[in-house]
């Protein structure tokens, strides 16, 4: 990573944290728990680097990290998008419960 | 263009799919809507990844797929009383993930060409933050499961030691930095984060959760950041900044919930049985009644607030207070509950309870709503809550709740607290609030005695309708 890089992946960090305040002061308190496992399903964006570093079986442990690396990833993913989307739908209006 | 810059328009469109879905979750008609575009999301990065060229082997990738598929599904269906636990279990794996990669990648590559110094920095920070994430989190799922005890636990020197485990990782840190060849070192390095991370979350108790939780999450996010910068990878370093910005703007509400700072909450140990409870000996006096009369009063009154806290969660009490919340507006009482941005073990976890139990989300109010209502409400009605309901904290500068926002439940014609004993709550406060004219107590387990006054209101609301 040349100064260059970094310096333009430093403009990439501060921009998208500025978009997450910006976005996420507007949830409703309401909602503040599947907003929690949403963000918690988002950040097992972490499967990307699991997968490469699994996938190119450069050295028997980094195979290893690798896989278990991508694991504990995929329990996020499908764990976290299913229990946001199963607390959403008990979310109701008045009328709907009656 | 080749496949690499294929998948870096797929790892765009990505991006765009995380931010739209946590723009769409801020309310509750676009929030589903919001949580398919996140699905969408992974699976564009997922995918793109998979078809990368360097990605040669694919029966570990399968293997890991099924493992994380069988064991993600039984956790997105526990329970919403264990809500809090799984998503501190779930910060837990995030941050594992991220660690073992750097863990991998400063095996792969240290002391070879492509680890230059800034790599090598945002490496130690992302497996210093990973492994210490993950152990705390470990620890906040075993006390919230109340495998651990949920007391906090502190020591003479604890902040001391804590921080001089911290600082000595990042002095490691430091030396790998310049030297990034000594393997023995970064292990230590790893070592001491694994630990700090345990020592972290040892002096914390139950009622501080919703700020560490919170906390834990923003670190998550920030360590798969941190990988972004390792690898060379935008798409990481969005979504981990996208998570880390959520979990610091959830800590931040909760800090303000609590009129507390981050540095209070963590090295504060909030929460232990103080001497400054040992007040004057004078006897306070309080009044009690049965739900018999609790029921008639509730059916006498034209609105009521129902205050919920942890204790409402503890007793599994949701349906019941759902059942009463239908008996009392069957016979036209207006039911409001006021729900307290620290209640509960999580953020929003109260809402998610009620949720379950069936009660529409507009019968819901947060704290500023409630408090402009409750001078004209005729019951408040608090279960499992407590120090979000102490009138102390508005005046008694020597309270250690002085200058918290609370509900103003003192505030409304009639008061009843549904509790167990007189015993105070996780602050080891004494709550004004009990010995108040206006306030009967009402003493039993939340779930039982909601079931009594279901009962009741059933009985003598058929009376007044005949």
């Amino acid at each position: 990573m040349s100064l260059d890089v970094l310096v333009s992946h430093l403009y990439i960090f501060v921009l998208a944290t500025f978009v997450g305040l910006l976005v996420i002061r507007r949830v409703s308190p309401l909602l503040h728990t599947p907003l929690m496992s949403l963000t918690n399903a988002i950040s097992a964006i972490a499967v990307v680097g699991s997968i490469v570093v699994a996938g190119k079986e450069e050295s028997t442990l980094s195979t290893v990290l690798g896989t278990a690396a991508v694991a504990a990833s995929m329990i996020n993913i499908v764990g976290g998008y299913l229990i946001t989307y199963r607390m959403l739908v008990m979310f109701k209006k008045h009328k709907q419960v009656k | 263009m080749g496949i690499d810059h294929w998948i870096q328009l797929v790892y765009v469109l990505s991006a765009v799919c995380f931010i739209l879905a946590l723009h769409w979750l801020s309310s509750v008609p676009t929030a589903r809507r919001g949580v398919i575009t996140g699905v969408v999301g992974m699976v564009l990065a997922v995918g793109g990844t998979l078809l990368r060229p360097e990605v040669a082997h694919y029966q570990w990738i399968a293997v890991a797929f099924v493992i994380g598929t069988v064991i993600g599904i039984p956790m997105a269906m526990m329970p919403m009383t264990a809500v809090p636990q799984r998503t501190a279990l779930s910060h837990a794996f995030g941050a594992l993930a991220a660690a073992l990669v750097g863990t991998a990648e400063y095996f792969l590559r240290a002391g070879h060409q492509g680890m230059d110094r800034f790599t090598m920095g945002a490496l130690t920070l992302e497996v210093i933050l990973g492994f210490l994430t993950f152990t705390a989190s470990l620890m906040a799922t075993g006390k919230l499961q109340e495998i651990l005890p949920q007391r906090p636990i502190t020591y003479r020197g604890q902040n001391v030691v804590n921080l001089g485990i911290l600082g000595a990782a990042a002095a490691i840190a430091v030396v790998l930095v310049i030297h990034p060849g000594s393997h023995s070192l970064f292990l230590l390095m790893a070592a001491l984060a694994l630990t700090f991370g345990v020592l972290l979350i040892v002096p914390i108790g139950g009622a501080d959760m919703p700020t560490v939780i919170s906390l834990l999450n923003s670190y998550a996010g920030l360590s798969a950041a941190a990988m972004g910068f390792v690898l060379n990878n935008k798409l990481l370093i969005i979504a981990g900044s996208l998570d880390g910005s959520s979990g610091l703007i959830l800590s931040i509400i909760m800090c303000k919930a609590m009129n507390r700072s981050f540095a209070n909450v963590l090295f504060g140990a909030f929460g232990q049985v103080s001497g400054a409870v040992a007040e004057t000996g004078e006897k306070k006096t309080y009044r009690s009644a049965s739900a018999e009369e609790a029921a008639g009063i509730l059916l006498n009154a034209s609105s009521v607030v129902v205050v919920p806290g942890y204790g409402m969660a503890a007793a599994q009490a949701q349906h019941k207070v759902r059942e009463l919340y239908d008996a009392l507006s069957r016979n036209g009482v207006n039911v409001r509950f006021a729900i307290h941005p620290v209640a509960g073990r999580m953020p929003g976890h109260m809402n998610v309870l009620l949720a379950e139990a069936n009660i529409p989300y507009d019968a819901l109010v947060d704290l500023d709503e409630a408090n402009s209502e409750l001078p004209q409400a005729d019951v408040a009605l608090v279960i499992g809550a407590n120090d979000v309901t102490n009138p102390a904290a508005r005046h008694d500068t020597g309270s250690p709740i002085y200058g918290m926002p609370i509900i103003d439940t003192d505030k409304a014609r009639t008061v009843m607290v549904i509790k167990r004993s007189m015993n105070p709550g996780f602050a080891g406060v004494d709550n004004e609030l009990y010995y108040l004219d206006r306030t009967l107590m009402l003493f039993g387990d939340a779930k039982s005695f909601v079931g009594e006054l279901v009962k009741e209101v059933q009985a003598q609301g058929g009376q007044h309708a005949a």
